[in-house]
């Protein structure tokens, strides 16, 4: 098998810290981020300088990046970061105060677990972007719109690795819980509530990649601020480098986004004994 | 706290419609302040006898009585220490002694009593310490701490050693002895070690034969500590084995 020995290597140095395991990681990293930025030159010189395409050549590795460090300068662009994070944040936070719930009373309660396993799934398989007309029937403001869409994007995922991490709870746990004389409720938040605190950070990380990836096309209709309207801008008005930039610039804040949920799920992941 | 069980009964429902039957007609007086030894193979029913005392699986068929009280359902004056240490991960052994009071809301004394059940436990110094930094034997003497911390006034213990090695584990069972001799509680202890049974029950009962009751109880007239290459030891010894012979043999049999 080829893939013992790499295998092997990961026991070997996943213990502690130390300076040489460090290296090594960042050094892969490196070689990553390297090897992204060949194909994107290689890429962009084969596509980009061939007749008839020298307009785009704005997404080229050099305009592009010339056209970043002129956003980083520019008003509008923070203006239209926040206004990405802030409708993110909060069609998450709804997703989450309706989801935390429910996924915790249909992993506790098998009969609801059952009942519900049909809406779910199926709810769950519709496009998130297939809810904007009626999104914007319901609602009068194309803001509340696209938080109802991000809602309905996350909503799902928090819902199910809730569930999730309630039915892996340890039974040991609960039996020794209720040997001690605790009550339902106390079960529930005793020992199922932090016991599923790693699903539950897993579910907030899904659910921040799927929202990520809806707002910006969700952006694209009728609203005038958020990245998706500036990508959107740029399309329009044909300045191609400026779109790349933006393009970068999702990337990186959804890169940012992602890693601070990964940072506290390490701090919650605790090592069964 | 007299425990009395009289014509216990468990089943459990099979797949296939059918029903397993684990324990039948099981009667059985266990008086307070005794240390008895529940004793027999893998899968004879220890555990499932084990979790009725407790409360935590329902009965088919007959009454268990804790002080003329009918067992319905877990209670703190009976607690349980489990083979494998439940401990939770995400508390420190300090808090994870506390858990059952504080969900109880028994404050009062808590924290003198804490520090001397750590003291006693040999858990002095690892107070902040989370579970997973923690040795099997040294779990285990946490969930003890534990399980003692509400002074239950029966204690129930599921093969709590068998999965420590033979040092730590006699460590643990003397130290045990110790804390029963001082704490006077009732103690019902499953194993299936005969040297463990005979080292510090003060009565040993066999579980085993086809339907599942019991075959043999016996009184350890033997002082603590005890010594395993005493006389009364081996012949107790000797007899326990005779008797699962006999009853093994007949089951071939039958
Ligand atoms: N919840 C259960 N459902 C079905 N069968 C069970 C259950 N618990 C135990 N059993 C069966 O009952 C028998 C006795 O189990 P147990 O009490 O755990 O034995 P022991 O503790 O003596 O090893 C075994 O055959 C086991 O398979
Ligand atoms: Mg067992």
């Amino acid at each position: 098998m080829q893939i013992t020995p790499h295998l092997f290597q990961k026991r070997l140095k996943k213990p502690g810290p130390n300076g040489r395991y460090v290296m090594f990681r960042v050094g892969y990293a490196l070689l990553g981020i390297g090897l992204f930025i060949f194909l994107w030159v290689a890429g962009g010189y084969l596509v980009f300088t061939r007749p008839g395409y020298e307009q785009f050549s704005g997404f080229l590795p050099v305009p592009t990046l010339e056209a970043f460090r002129g956003l980083l300068f520019e008003d509008q662009f923070w203006q239209s970061v926040w206004a990405s994070i802030r409708r993110v944040i909060i069609g998450i936070t709804i997703a989450f105060v309706l989801g935390l719930p429910l996924g915790l009373l249909i992993g506790f309660y098998e009969k609801l677990q059952l009942t519900t396993y049909t809406p779910v799934q199926f709810l769950r398989m519709i496009s998130p972007l297939s809810w904007m007309p009626v999104a914007l029937l319901v609602f009068h403001s194309f803001e509340s719109a696209i938080y109802f869409l991000i809602t309905m994007a996350t909503v799902w995922p928090i819902i199910l690795n809730t569930a999730h991490g309630v039915s892996q709870v340890n039974p040991h746990w609960v039996n020794m819980a209720r040997n001690q004389g605790a009550k339902d409720y106390q079960l529930l938040m005793k020992i199922v509530v932090p016991a599923s605190i790693p699903y539950i950070l897993t579910s907030l990380r899904l659910a921040l990649g799927v929202a990520w990836i809806v707002l910006v096309p969700a952006e694209f209709l009728g609203i005038s601020s958020g990245l998706g309207y500036i990508i959107n801008d740029a399309r329009d008005t044909m300045e191609y480098d400026r779109l790349g930039a933006i393009i970068i610039a999702i990337g990186f804040i959804g890169f940012i986004l992602d890693g601070s949920i990964e940072i506290i799920q390490r701090m919650f992941s605790w090592n069964v004994a | 706290m007299t425990i009395q069980m009289e014509k216990v009964c468990k089943r459990f429902p099979q797949p296939a419609g059918k029903e397993l039957s684990v324990l039948e007609d099981v009667d059985l007086v266990i008086g307070e302040g005794e240390f008895v030894i529940i004793l027999g193979e893998s899968g004879c029913g220890k555990s499932t006898l084990l979790n009725l005392m407790a409360g935590l699986l329902p009965l088919s068929d007959g009454e268990i009585r804790v002080k003329g009280t009918r067992v319905a359902r877990p209670h703190p004056s009976r607690a349980m220490l489990f083979q494998q240490p439940s401990l939770l991960p995400w508390l420190n052994v300090e808090e994870n002694i506390v858990f059952g009071c504080k969900l109880r809301g028994e404050k009062e004394n808590l924290a003198v009593r804490t520090a001397q059940l750590i003291e006693i436990m040999g858990l002095s110094g690892f107070e902040k310490v989370k579970p997973h930094e923690l040795s099997l034997g040294m779990a285990q003497r946490v969930c003890l701490a534990r399980a003692m911390i509400g002074h239950p006034q029966i204690l129930l213990l599921d093969e709590p050693f068998a999965s420590l090695d033979t040092i730590t584990r006699s460590h643990l069972q003397e130290e045990l002895i110790e804390f029963w001799m001082v704490e006077k509680f009732t103690a019902v202890f499953v194993t299936h070690d005969i040297d463990e049974a005979i080292l510090m029950g003060t009565k040993v009962v066999l579980l085993g034969g086809r339907p599942r009751g019991i075959l043999q109880a016996y009184e350890v007239n033997l002082n603590y500590p005890r010594d395993i290459a005493s006389r009364g030891f081996f012949l107790l010894r000797s007899a326990i084995i005779k008797k699962l012979r006999e009853s093994f043999d007949g089951r071939q049999e039958g």
